[in-house]
């Protein structure tokens, strides 16, 4: 059994504590806004925030998650209020939209360390993050967008 | 099972002599049980198969293309929106079941590929609107007594004279007892409110939220999970499997020899994959075992030394090339390279004594329709395909055989339960369907005038469509046009012109990728078009503009990335530029590229990408699929290839097939060209001239050619 909290709602598992996070995740509470894209920490897809830390949940057990608290991209807003999913509607981000989730958890711990980031810093915190569809430049735009209107205070 | 109606060019002959007016007497399929069964029951008025009305006045519109990323819940829904003066807040999408009534209008088949889907659905799905509209006005006229001429539609709502208004829910249940009409007037393009404008797409709030449902995010009551350990080198195959250890591991249900190598069936993905890890299979592998891709292109280089099959032949280009005053050889390889979607391919199947139901992201719903239906031993009517959104295609979701599809049915029958196969990274990068490797020999020369005189390309590579359905498209050529798009038709004044193919008798199984031909076929032409400017001393932009004298659109687009990118304005040091024009699927590209080279790593600091695309309907996707296509194709030039050793593939995962990340990605800078040309794509055409670009510029700024992708300093000649 493994416990801990995912989007501030407390869960108990069943689970082999070997299984990677993303798959108890996805399998285990249906939360499969969390993508598999690689395995192996090579593409981001996956991102969540453990304790308020950006990892890719393919390559952490679940057991490293007991007693902590999960973050996923359901948990980001319940309503598109979140200034990078605004931001990310008006800049069109998203093509496929596979891998979005994992920018998003990406983008969202950038915002939070650094809430006016500079190019550089976009391309530190984002280049773990894989865009087959090539949304790069829009990401880049909607970050700016975002911590824009952070700073206007339009913040939740 | 038929191939594609028509060819594409045929097509486009036709259509053009067939013209237009703007009364066209058409007739729009119905809607069946099926569509009606799906229907939400606020819904009472579906005058066709493409749109449906509710009496909470949203409009609905069922869209017969996939989408995977390239914007078709956006574009097709604009379209109708647009002739059906619908509100365009109340305007959502479906997706088609399948249906012969959702064909592709040309290929005959549903289908989403060869940037095809706004052409395809330009008129469809505007007189599907119209048609809804016309019934909705006689409903209105009916319920005021008023004679329908006089009647108005805005914004979702019909109006009259004295501004009396009935919205479109308000009418939907008079609107269906409504005759449709037998012809529909289409609006002056001039008249247009949505068709033109950058409207935001219909689909970004679900995929911002973790929402929206992808084939690898489908659940169902009781589905299990599957994982096939397929064969380590292609046309292996299983002696014998020992599957003891696995068997007794956590989860699992079942392990089955099924067509495709053994499936390991158990409650989870994780533990399936876990299970598969123990087993122990034997295979046999001697079809291929000794296959590697450096002996290949060593073969390939020898086959281009004779002539191939011609292709294009017009004066005489042996005589020319020997008279020349300068000439150059330059020969020109490609690797082959997977589609590498983010979302790794995936099926769900629950197969019933007399049902299958089928939830993925497909490309291909009639062929994989067909294909299920016989595994399952059903008639495809009862076969049924939920499309869900794609986590990417490029070609890959679109599989003449069906692969991932037909393997989900085996192991669905095998198990006797709802199951989803979910293909590792490593499965789907390691399971083929490449874009074929390619060599292209090409010869040219220059007179004394430094004019282009002769031109003969000499390509080797397997062919996509042979083996396949497709194969009616080659019709009694010798050749692949898939193989020599984008060659065959290269559009510079050269007097004496050759185009050969050689087919390369190689087992690894190909397929389309984004942009299929024209992947290859552009990088080789133009930066040999650009070879040819360097040994006439002229400037490759001006030597390209002097050979497109007959070329008006290609010169529109190469001049406004030129003028756009700055061409001949000073660069920083160590800096330079290239340009490349194309022209594919019925849109004109050209792109002019900035980079540097410092200590062998190149930095592509900006692009400028110019389409013309026919008359276009939302440009801002058109960007979006610009800018996309740019670094898909600088991904391809810089990075990535896939080789094999020994039968196996060397490259497993994004460790080793390394993608274009945000730190590398240039400033890229979109334009269009206003035409009112019929529509062409845009899905795969901003694609092929993206590497020569590159390469271009990397001439300009090292004095080195490069000749081989992806592209490495080491290499350059």
């Amino acid at each position: 059994m493994v416990s801990f909290s995912v989007n501030k709602r407390r869960v108990n598992l069943d689970v082999d504590p070997s299984t990677p996070l993303l798959w108890a995740l996805r399998e285990n509470l249906g939360l499969t806004g969390t993508k598999y894209g690689c395995g192996i920490a090579q593409c981001g897809a996956c991102t969540v925030h453990l304790n308020g830390e950006a990892i890719r949940s393919c390559v952490a057990p679940v057991s490293r998650a007991a007693g902590k608290e999960v973050t996923t991209i359901e948990g980001l807003s319940s309503d598109l209020s979140h200034p990078l999913q605004r931001a990310w509607i008006a800049e069109d981000v998203p093509q496929c939209g596979y891998c979005q989730s994992g920018q998003l958890m990406s983008a969202a711990l950038l915002l939070r360390e650094k809430p006016q980031p500079t190019d550089e810093d976009i391309d530190e915190a984002m280049t773990g993050n894989i865009c087959r569809c090539g949304t790069y430049p829009r990401i880049r735009k909607a970050i700016h967008r975002a911590a824009g209107m952070m700073a206007k205070g339009e913040a939740r | 099972m038929s191939g594609p109606q028509m060819e594409r060019r045929e097509f486009l002959k036709f259509s053009l002599a067939a013209g237009g007016g703007l009364l066209i007497g058409f007739s729009l399929p119905e809607a069946d049980m099926l569509a009606t069964a799906q229907a939400q029951s606020a819904t009472v008025f579906m005058p066709n198969a493409f749109v449906r009305i509710g009496t909470d006045d949203r409009v609905t519109v069922i869209v017969n293309h996939s989408e995977m990323g390239q914007g078709v819940y956006t574009a097709l829904p604009m379209l109708l929106a647009e002739e059906l003066d619908a509100d365009w807040n109340k305007v959502g999408f479906e997706s088609a079941p399948v249906d012969p009534k959702y064909n592709h209008p040309v290929f005959g088949m549903q289908i989403t590929g060869g940037s095809s889907s706004v052409w395809s659905a330009f008129e469809q799905f505007r007189k599907a609107g119209a048609a809804a509209r016309a019934m909705l006005i006689a409903a209105a006229a009916q319920q005021w007594n008023a004679n329908p001429a006089t009647l108005r539609t805005d914004s979702g709502a019909v109006l009259d004279g004295t501004n009396r208004k009935l919205t479109y829910g308000q009418l939907a249940e008079a609107a269906a007892k409504m005759t449709p009409p037998t012809e529909v007037a289409l609006k002056d393009p001039k008249t247009f409110k949505l068709i033109g404008k950058p409207v935001k797409r219909l689909d970004t709030s679900e995929k911002v939220n973790g929402k929206a449902v992808f084939g690898i995010d489908v659940k169902m009551p009781g589905m299990l999970a599957a994982v096939v350990a397929r064969p380590p080198i292609f046309g292996a195959t299983m002696k014998s499997f020992d599957d003891s250890r696995a068997r007794s591991m956590p989860g699992v249900r079942k392990i089955v020899a099924v067509p495709s190598g053994v499936a390991v069936i158990a409650d989870s993905f994780w533990q399936a994959k876990m299970a598969r890890e123990s087993l122990h299979i034997d295979w046999d592998d001697s079809a291929m075992h000794t296959f590697s891709t450096s002996q290949m292109m060593q073969q390939f280089r020898e086959q281009a030394k004779s002539p191939g099959t011609r292709v294009r032949r017009e004066g005489d280009p042996d005589t020319a090339f020997s008279q020349a005053a300068k000439k150059i050889e330059a020969v020109y390889e490609f690797p082959y390279l997977p589609h590498a979607m983010m979302e790794p391919l995936n099926c769900a199947v629950d197969l019933r004594a007399d049902s299958c139901e089928i939830w993925t992201g497909t490309q291909f719903q009639t062929v994989d329709r067909a294909n299920a239906a016989k595994i399952a031993g059903l008639p495809p009517e009862k076969v049924q395909i939920h499309t869900t959104y794609l986590g990417g295609g490029f070609g890959r979701r679109a599989n003449p055989q069906s692969d991932f599809v037909v393997e989900a049915v085996h192991v669905a029958k095998a198990v006797g339960a709802p199951v989803k196969v979910v293909w590792t990274r490593e499965d789907d990068m390691q399971g083929g369907w490449y874009r074929p490797a390619f060599l292209h020999a090409i010869a040219g020369g220059i007179d004394s005038s430094g004019n282009a005189v002769s031109w003969r390309s000499r390509l080797v590579g397997q062919s996509i469509f042979a083996g396949t359905m497709f194969e009616s498209l080659m019709k009694g050529k010798e050749y692949d046009p898939a193989s020599v798009e984008g060659v065959d038709d290269l559009p510079y004044a050269i007097p004496n012109l050759a185009v050969e193919s050689h087919k390369a008798d190689v087992k690894v199984p190909v397929q389309w990728w984004r942009s299929v031909g024209h992947s290859h076929t552009g990088f080789a032409t133009e930066c040999f078009i650009d070879e040819l400017a360097t040994l006439a001393q002229k400037d490759p932009y001006q030597f390209r503009r002097a050979l497109l004298p007959k070329h008006p659109r290609h010169l529109a687009v190469l001049d406004l990335a030129a003028q756009k990118a700055g061409w001949g304005k000073p660069l920083s040091k160590g800096r330079g530029r290239g340009i490349a024009v194309h022209f594919a699927f019925e849109s004109y590209n050209a792109q002019v590229a900035e980079v540097s080279v410092e200590d062998g790593k190149i930095r592509v600091h900006r692009i400028v990408s110019a389409v013309d695309c026919g008359h276009y309907v939302n440009p801002g996707i058109i960007a979006a699929q610009l800018e996309g296509g740019a670094i898909f194709g600088a991904s391809a030039a810089l990075f990535q290839e896939l080789t094999f050793e020994n039968g196996r593939l060397q490259q497993t995962n994004f460790h080793t097939f390394p993608m274009m990340r945000m730190n590398e990605c240039p400033e890229i800078e979109t334009h269009i060209v206003e035409s009112n040309e019929k529509s062409g794509g845009i899905g795969e055409p901003g694609v092929p001239c993206t590497a020569p670009a590159i390469a271009n510029a990397i001439f300009a700024a090292t004095g080195k050619r490069i000749r081989k992708l992806p592209i490495r300093m080491t290499e350059a000649v």
